[in-house]
């Protein structure tokens, strides 16, 4: 789960890392209100900051200065509903002004390929890492960090030698960077980005703007986690699924997808969408539900897919090997019959493996008018794609 | 021979008196896997009953364990919470190999155990994994003994289910091992790991390894396939059409920018000789071709 910048600014605080004051605001009037009690630390100034989950809001002009309260209300009022990158604004965050006198960079994050993790920093900050670290590699430091061992005083020491700092200056950082492992390991993230990390005219360190990323393995020892999440932004049928407990993703197509064990469901997602390429048909989810498909979990899965005005037919692809297709098959009878007449779409099953001929013989005698058995994962893509293409044919 | 797991391994299941323990050790027990004993501090001491007159002694910790039976084998149970425990346990007990089924572990936990397991002499299959099978000789883990009998045919994949799927679509040639190296962000037995140890097997004639998309370890692995392996290899990747910053199931599967997408893992499997089927079918399909120029007729 990643974090708003609001929500990084206020678990970095909990952690001791140096923030700016800052508050959020939902109307332009909150955004005056904030300024007023925030604006006198900074002489008045604050910064009116879009709170998007994407990069490059500054050039977007997600990101204002704002001299008087006022000011920032007016603000605050052009950025509320603006669209960056697809994603719409419906926070402010009103922030304390700074005086920036020097930008660097810091990050920790989970590196996959190493196993272990990564601290990267660089005294030039503010721009795109990704950038910097193509067009200037040298000016990036990277410095492996063992997970058992942390980011102590000796390897963040190790850390501002590395990026090049002046004794003075990374005698300051040292301190900050111990603080953001306490963020990283004390939040379980797998990923804290500073960026930019500031020095101040008074040449203090302070964090002004930050990217987190929280592990959701971790929620049973993270009980504060829970309360970050923005239920408002998900995809209404992505809530309705996570509420029962389903692993869907909503994609843009007209093929509903239910299958068994991640691997498999990704690869029916392929399977459909090469099927789909001569029709225009195209995955519409991904929907994972699990080794045991009892008939509840897929009546769940169901609802869910045929809750979605994009889907014209569904195809469910299992796999039986821990759960035998004759459970799954009666799965879905008992799913079937639970629907009942809201059951408008067509399914297209594929069943294989454990119990396969008892599976497909419980279905065969079920005689759904709606439901279709097909022997390969291929065959069953193709029909599936073609049955989303055709015209809506009136119900028999 | 076969890989990791032979009919002279000694299996024990830490977690074994859990629900999830015990429907796997039954099942394990029935394809002939050499189960010696289970480990549960507040049980040890006693013994489980399992069908067909099998009684599976349980132990307070997997040293104790060792020491009685010469384990060289165990699976791990325990929920997501505790796990990160039992893997130390087991790796500062000298277990060879460890085979991590638990699924939902922190990330950080298995950084830590991962690491910590370096330099020692435990190998980690998992987590978040079905574990292994060599077939008509040992099965660690929660793969169906059914689906496949024994061959000449070596499979690595990072999905459960897709391992399934293969060895279902190539049970007529059968498997020499087939492992599931699992969909984690940290794991602790790689692509690579099973590549090499599947290249030295002498009753492996070839290889069929299982990508989806995320991280970069198909990348990698093919680089070393074009360094090390001689044995022919199909590839199959899944998560062509997984849009970009979703985690699709798998933790690990998530595609960032233009890393780790299924297409550049394919392109990057094809520049090292590797033969790649667009579905599980069209893959099992290059393989069968293999086998049958290499001479290999169907069981």
């Amino acid at each position: 789960m990643d974090l708003y910048e609001y929500q990084a600014r206020d678990v970095f605080e909990a952690h001791g890392v140096p923030v700016l004051a800052g508050a959020v605001a939902t109307t332009p009037e909150q955004a005056r209100a904030a300024a007023e009690l925030i604006g006198p630390k900074s002489g008045g100034v604050t910064v009116v900051k879009a709170q998007v989950k994407t990069g490059g809001r500054g050039k977007a002009g997600g990101v204002k200065v704002a001299k008087t309260a006022e000011e920032a209300e007016q603000l605050a009022g052009q950025i509320l509903g603006m669209d960056i990158k697809g994603h719409t604004v419906n926070t402010v965050m009103i922030a304390q002004g700074a005086q920036i006198a020097e930008e660097y960079y810091f990050s920790v994050l989970l590196d996959r390929a190493n196993r272990t993790y990564l601290a990267m920093c660089s005294k030039e900050g503010g721009m795109e890492i990704e950038e910097l670290a193509v067009s200037r590699p040298e000016a990036l430091a990277r410095v492996a960090v063992d997970p058992n061992v942390g980011i102590d005083e000796a390897k963040a020491a190790e850390i501002v030698a590395e990026a090049g700092f002046d004794a003075e200056t990374g005698a300051k950082i040292v301190p900050v960077l111990q603080r953001l492992w306490d963020v990283y390991a004390g939040e379980d993230a797998t990923l804290v980005e500073v960026n930019p990390l500031v020095k101040t005219v008074d040449g203090d360190i302070v964090a002004l703007d930050g990217k987190v990323t929280l592990d959701e393995n971790a929620d049973f020892r993270q009980p504060g986690h829970a309360a970050l999440e923005d239920a408002a932004a998900a995809d209404p049928l992505e809530a309705a699924a996570k509420e029962k407990g389903l692993n869907y993703v909503k994609l843009d197509g007209n093929v509903g997808i239910i299958g068994n064990g991640a691997g498999l469901v990704m690869s029916t997602l392929d399977v459909v969408a090469y099927a789909g390429e001569a029709v225009g048909s195209k995955p519409a989810n991904f929907l994972d539900i699990g080794g045991g498909a009892s008939a509840e979990v897929m009546a769940n899965g169901l609802h869910i897919i045929l809750g979605d005005e994009q889907v014209k037919s569904v195809f469910v692809n299992v796999f039986g090997g821990i759960t035998a297709c004759d459970a799954v098959a009666n799965g879905i009878v008992g799913a079937l019959q639970a629907i009942g007449d809201d059951a408008t779409k067509p399914l297209v099953v594929r069943l294989d493996g454990n119990n396969v001929e008892e599976g497909r013989r419980i279905l065969a005698e079920f005689n759904h008018p709606l439901v279709t058995i097909e022997e390969t994962m291929d065959g069953a893509a193709a029909k599936a794609a073609s049955l989303a293409a055709a015209p809506a044919a009136p119900a028999n | 021979m076969a890989i990791f797991l032979n009919a002279d391994s000694k299996v024990i299941v830490q977690g074994m008196t859990g629900s999830e323990g015990m429907k796997h050790t039954t099942r394990m027990l029935a394809s002939g896997t050499k189960i010696v004993g289970g480990v549960n501090p507040r049980k040890a001491g006693t013994s489980v009953d399992f069908p067909g007159d099998v009684s599976v002694p349980v132990f307070g910790t997997v040293a104790e364990a060792i020491k009685e039976t010469g384990a060289d084998v165990s699976v791990v149970f325990v929920p997501p919470a505790f796990a990160k425990a039992a893997v130390v346990e087991a790796i500062d007990a000298g277990m060879p190999l460890l085979v991590v089924i638990t699924e939902g572990i922190a990330v950080k936990d298995s950084a830590e155990f991962y690491n910590y397991s370096l330099g020692k002499a435990t190998r980690i299959i998992g987590p978040n994994c079905p574990g292994l099978i060599s077939p008509g000789k040992s099965n660690a883990g929660i793969i169906p003994a059914n689906i496949s009998g024994p061959g000449r045919v070596g499979l690595v994949s990072k999905s459960g289910t897709l391992t399934y799927q293969m060895m279902y679509e190539l049970r007529d040639f059968g498997f020499s091992s087939a492992v599931g190296i699992g969909g984690d962000p940290i794991i602790g037995t790689t692509h690579i790991d099973c590549l090499e140890a599947f290249e030295n097997d002498p009753e492996t004639d070839a290889i069929v390894m299982i990508g989806e998309i995320g991280g970069d370890a198909e990348e990698r692995a093919a680089a070393y396939i074009k360094d090390h392996v001689t044995k022919p290899v199909v590839g199959y990747v899944a998560g062509f059409t997984a849009p970009e910053g979703k985690t699709m199931g798998h933790a690990g599967a998530i595609v960032s920018g233009s890393a780790g997408t299924a297409q550049a893992k394919k392109e990057a499997l094809e520049a090292a000789g590797v033969k790649v089927g667009k579905t599980p079918s069209e893959a099992a399909g290059l393989m069968r071709q293999i086998m049958i120029d290499l001479d290999q007729a169907p069981i």
